[in-house]
């Protein structure tokens, strides 16, 4: 199919010679200056006052402002606005900004921040569920509840039951290009800010708003993001924020970027769960209902934490007909950094709730969990489609398929016999192996969020400029739009020019997020091309007296019954006759409309789907683990570039991997994060990916509508790497009668303690 | 002090103890060479003094007696080393930021161990990290430039 070249990502060239530019790469002018906050050194107190004497007189400093010094209401918040960018009477975790250093050198700021002495009044700070249970410290009044059915006397009535309790840590985004923003004041007070954000539309909004001025007189410049996974859809607004303001105020260029430990203690992270479950069941496994209570850590801030609950709420049936369910979700708000957007957006952790659940009945069945997933997976179509807890009908569910067809090409049956009589003969090393399916609902849950635009020129010489409204972190999202509008105006990619977002060429943009990317920007670029190119048919139509269906665009070529010219002088003819070569593209998603209150309507235009099979292996001394094998069957409808959602698929299925084994999140009993630099938070390195690696696209179009009929990729194979985690309770399984009850993150300690749990020692 | 990068005499006027990665980002704009973590374990900032793979923010840039190679000195767009060619043959990249370093420590491991094994080729890129997960396609294309290396 034309549309599905595996062509390189677009940047190729530049980032394996280190050519290509980030923020900080970014030349400055002279006189530049640099940015680093104060932060605060305690959970939650009274602000008294701030001693900065030593501060202003270290070297280098040419300012440093307070909450008082800020000109306007300078807030961060991406929500609720309750995110001032420096405390103000109050602090509400360590880390939080205080004052703002601007100085000579991002040494010397640094370095200058750390010199004041605060003056606070400690209180008790609220740092476990427990204690924000107990002090009734939430977001929204009370939690939300999602239901269908009965499940409470539902429940009564089962055959069996299990009940239970996981928790799942968060995780660190660890982007290896920390926040960064650039600020550079222009004349009449104008701001041009470039910032690592999957939102450069927001960071207008808030740096306008903190400079006193409309959103026409700041611009935001966005290429590229060395990662983002959610960590740059709203933690980067503090440092745009900051260096707009300090360049306002000292009429130089700023410039701030967290060093990794900084980045870690104040940015937010992936919001951490606690799920209580009850479950009824018959003797197949079947559910017929469910209880499940989620409760999740926020933070000290709002920020996107409703919606990552909702989220979590509405994957809480990951791929599975609930007939009765009930969804009780607690947003518990923390003295803590604000928990955030991370790549799933708490559908991972719904998710999780869920198969965790899955798994304990088919131990308490005795039943292979494949058979227990298979029994309760949602009906197809054919089938008579059957609809989420939250009354969305799943029209095109394959997940029954794309399982069969992943269980015969990994040889699954074979090798859990050969796992099973493993486990027979040894005693110290314990193989497991699962699958795990996913059903990802893709929308943004916001409706008004779900709308893209894009801007075409085409030059006379043919040549062709593109920009629209999403941002680059990596996953390859330019090049797949760049190849819509090859194939719109029949030319090769050389001629596509990618150009960096900006807001003032495609303005009111979403963040780059929800995995909506390709799907919404893809749609205006074509939309925008098409009206470029209907306007060049005509002309060429009118010019040569032909119908305007007969005028064919392919090959870098324009082809009419009786002429042929190049997409070149086809551009130079409709230049010469006054035809406009410049358009804009706008796109919506269709019917989607949700009421996230009720709990109730069709919140996502389509589901992707995959599944995975993990083998691992775990030492029962020393709780250590590795991961033996990985095979992976993922949907992303029909491709629109093979390779980089390949690429996609592998780097989820590792990243999503790590949340649930070796990344760990500590904090001490006085809220201080422990773990806050690669030496004490363990993301996955080259050895710990599967030794064995098979992936495998599904062949199959999107039922819905999208451009070309792909599918989004870039969060639902996150949840691919749940296969380890129900590999290793399986392996832990294997060691004793009990059910393991593993946590996550299942660390060295967690599996050896689930081991114990297992032989009821 | 004086210090060789790429094959270039520079004379730089910095303290003494600043990292020889700020030296080469902020004095001499090598900015292919890129800061991670600061602490030498996650090596986005590895360079090759004397051929050999260092991660140059945990080293001072007066202890350096040797050239210096940044990634900008191992290939050009136009004229790619072996390892760069082999890294987009097998799309390696994602976000890019990781990749400098991943390249610099391929080249370099690839230099005193021409034909390696997989386990060889884990031990030598584990210290370099990646959170896009590309460790896949860099095996395979460590691989490669192994293959392009020897043939050449």
């Amino acid at each position: 199919m034309t549309h599905r070249p595996a062509v390189p990502h677009d940047a190729a060239p530049l980032h394996v010679s280190g050519a290509a530019r980030y923020v900080d790469d970014i030349p400055t002018p002279t006189g530049t200056l640099h940015l680093a906050f104060g932060t605060s050194p305690v959970a939650c107190g009274i602000l008294n006052g701030m001693s900065l004497e030593k501060v202003r007189a270290s070297d280098g400093v040419v300012a440093v402002l307070e909450a008082c010094d800020l000109p306007f209401d300078a807030d961060c918040s991406p929500s609720n606005h309750d995110e001032p960018l420096l405390a103000k009477d109050r602090v509400h975790y360590v880390g939080q900004p205080v004052f703002l250093v601007v100085a000579t050198s991002h040494h010397l700021a640094r370095h200058a921040a750390r010199q004041a002495d605060f003056d606070i009044t400690e209180h008790p700070a609220i740092l476990t569920i427990g204690q924000a249970l107990a002090a009734d410290s939430r977001f929204e009044d009370g939690p939300r509840v999602y239901q269908r059915g009965d499940a409470g006397s539902s429940l009564k009535h089962a055959t069996h039951t299990v009940h239970g309790t996981l928790h799942m840590g968060g995780q660190e985004h660890f982007y290896l290009e920390g926040q960064a923003a650039l600020a550079l004041p222009s004349e009449d007070g104008d701001m041009l800010v470039h910032s690592s954000t999957q939102h450069p539309t927001e960071i207008q909004h808030k740096v306008a708003h903190a400079l006193g001025k409309p959103m026409n007189a700041v611009r935001v410049e966005t290429r590229r993001m060395g990662g983002g996974f959610g960590g740059k859809e709203s933690q980067g607004n503090a440092l745009a924020i900051a260096c707009a303001i300090a360049a306002r105020q000292t009429g130089k260029p700023c410039k701030m970027r967290y060093d990794r430990d900084d980045d870690m203690i104040i940015t937010g992270k992936r919001h951490d769960f606690r799920i209580e479950y009850r479950c009824g069941f018959d003797t197949a496994g079947r559910i017929s209902a469910l209880d499940v209570v989620h409760y999740t850590r926020c933070g000290w801030a709002q920020d996107l934490s409703l919606p990552v609950a909702d989220r979590a709420m509405l994957h809480a049936d990951n791929a599975y007909f609930l007939p009765n369910v009930r969804i009780e979700s607690h947003r518990l708000k923390t003295n803590m950094q604000s928990a955030t957007a991370f790549r799933g957006f708490g559908g991972p952790q719904g998710v999780l709730g869920m198969e965790r659940i899955i798994d304990h009945i088919a131990h308490h069945l005795c039943m292979d969990p494949l058979s227990v997933r298979k029994n309760n997976y949602y009906a197809t179509p054919e089938q008579g489609a059957q609809t989420t807890p939250y009354g969305q009908v799943v029209e095109d569910s394959i997940i029954a398929d794309l399982t069969d067809t992943l269980v015969s090409t990994s040889e699954y049956v074979k090798r859990r016999t050969a796992v099973v009589d493993w486990n027979a003969q040894n005693e110290v090393i314990k193989r497991g192996i699962a699958l795990t399916p996913v059903k990802f609902g893709i929308s943004f849950t916001l409706t008004h969020l779900n709308q893209a635009g894009a801007l075409v020129h085409v030059y006379q010489d043919g040549s062709i400029h593109l920009n629209h409204g999403g941002t680059e972190m990596g996953q390859g999202l330019f090049q797949k739009v760049a190849q819509v509008a090859a194939l719109r105006f029949g030319v090769p990619l050389d001629m596509i020019k990618i150009t960096a977002t900006d807001t003032a060429k495609v303005p009111n943009t979403s963040a780059t997020a929800a995995s909506s990317g390709s799907d919404l920007n893809g749609m205006a670029v074509k939309v925008a091309c098409d009206t470029i190119r209907d306007r060049i048919a005509a002309h060429l139509a009118d010019l040569h007296n032909c119908p305007v269906r007969d005028v064919q665009f392919a090959n870098g070529i324009v082809t009419l019954p009786e002429h042929q010219l190049s997409f070149a002088k086809a551009a130079q003819s409709a230049y010469e006759a006054r035809i406009s070569l410049s358009a804009t593209g706008f796109y919506k998603t269709p019917d989607i409309q949700w009421d996230r209150i009720k709990g109730h309507g069709r919140p996502f235009f389509y589901f992707a789907y995959g599944a995975a099979i993990t083998e691992v292996a775990i030492d029962t001394l020393t709780g250590e683990n590795r991961i033996l094998r990985t095979d992976i069957l993922h949907d992303a409808g029909a491709s629109l570039n093979p390779a980089l959602d390949i690429g996609q698929i592998e780097g989820g299925y590792v990243q999503g991997a790590g949340w649930l084994t070796t990344e760990e999140l500590v904090w001490d009993d006085a809220g201080n994060l422990r773990t806050h630099a690669p030496s004490t938070y363990k993301i996955p390195a080259c050895s710990d990916r599967p030794d064995i690696f098979n992936v495998a696209l599904w062949d199959g179009e999107n039922k819905a509508d999208t451009i070309y009929k792909s599918k989004a990729v870039g969060e639902p194979p996150f949840m691919l790497g749940l296969s380890a985690f129900f590999a290793l309770s399986d392996a832990v399984a294997a060691c004793g009668p009990a059910y393991p009850d593993l946590n996550a993150p299942a660390t060295a300690e967690h599996v050896l303690a689930a081991i114990k749990r297992a032989r009821n020692v | 002090m004086k210090l060789t990068v790429n094959g270039t005499d520079h004379e730089v006027d910095v303290e003494e103890d600043m990292p020889l990665l700020w030296v080469l980002r902020d004095a001499l704009g090598y900015t292919g060479v890129k800061y991670g973590c600061g602490v030498a374990q996650c090596g986005a900032c590895t360079v090759h003094i004397d051929g050999e793979a260092v991660k140059s923010c945990q080293i001072s840039a007066m202890d350096v007696e040797s050239p210096v190679t940044t990634i900008e000195g191992l290939g050009t767009p136009d004229a790619l080393h072996s390892v760069q060619e082999a890294w987009i043959e097998h799309q390696v990249a994602q976000c890019g930021y990781c990749q400098s370093g991943q390249i610099m420590a391929a080249a370099a491991f690839l230099a005193v161990t021409p034909n390696p094994s997989d386990g060889d080729i884990d031990e030598a890129m584990s210290s370099n990290l990646c959170r896009c997960g590309t460790y896949p396609r860099i095996r395979a294309a460590v691989k490669t430039a192994a293959t392009k290396l020897n043939g050449a």
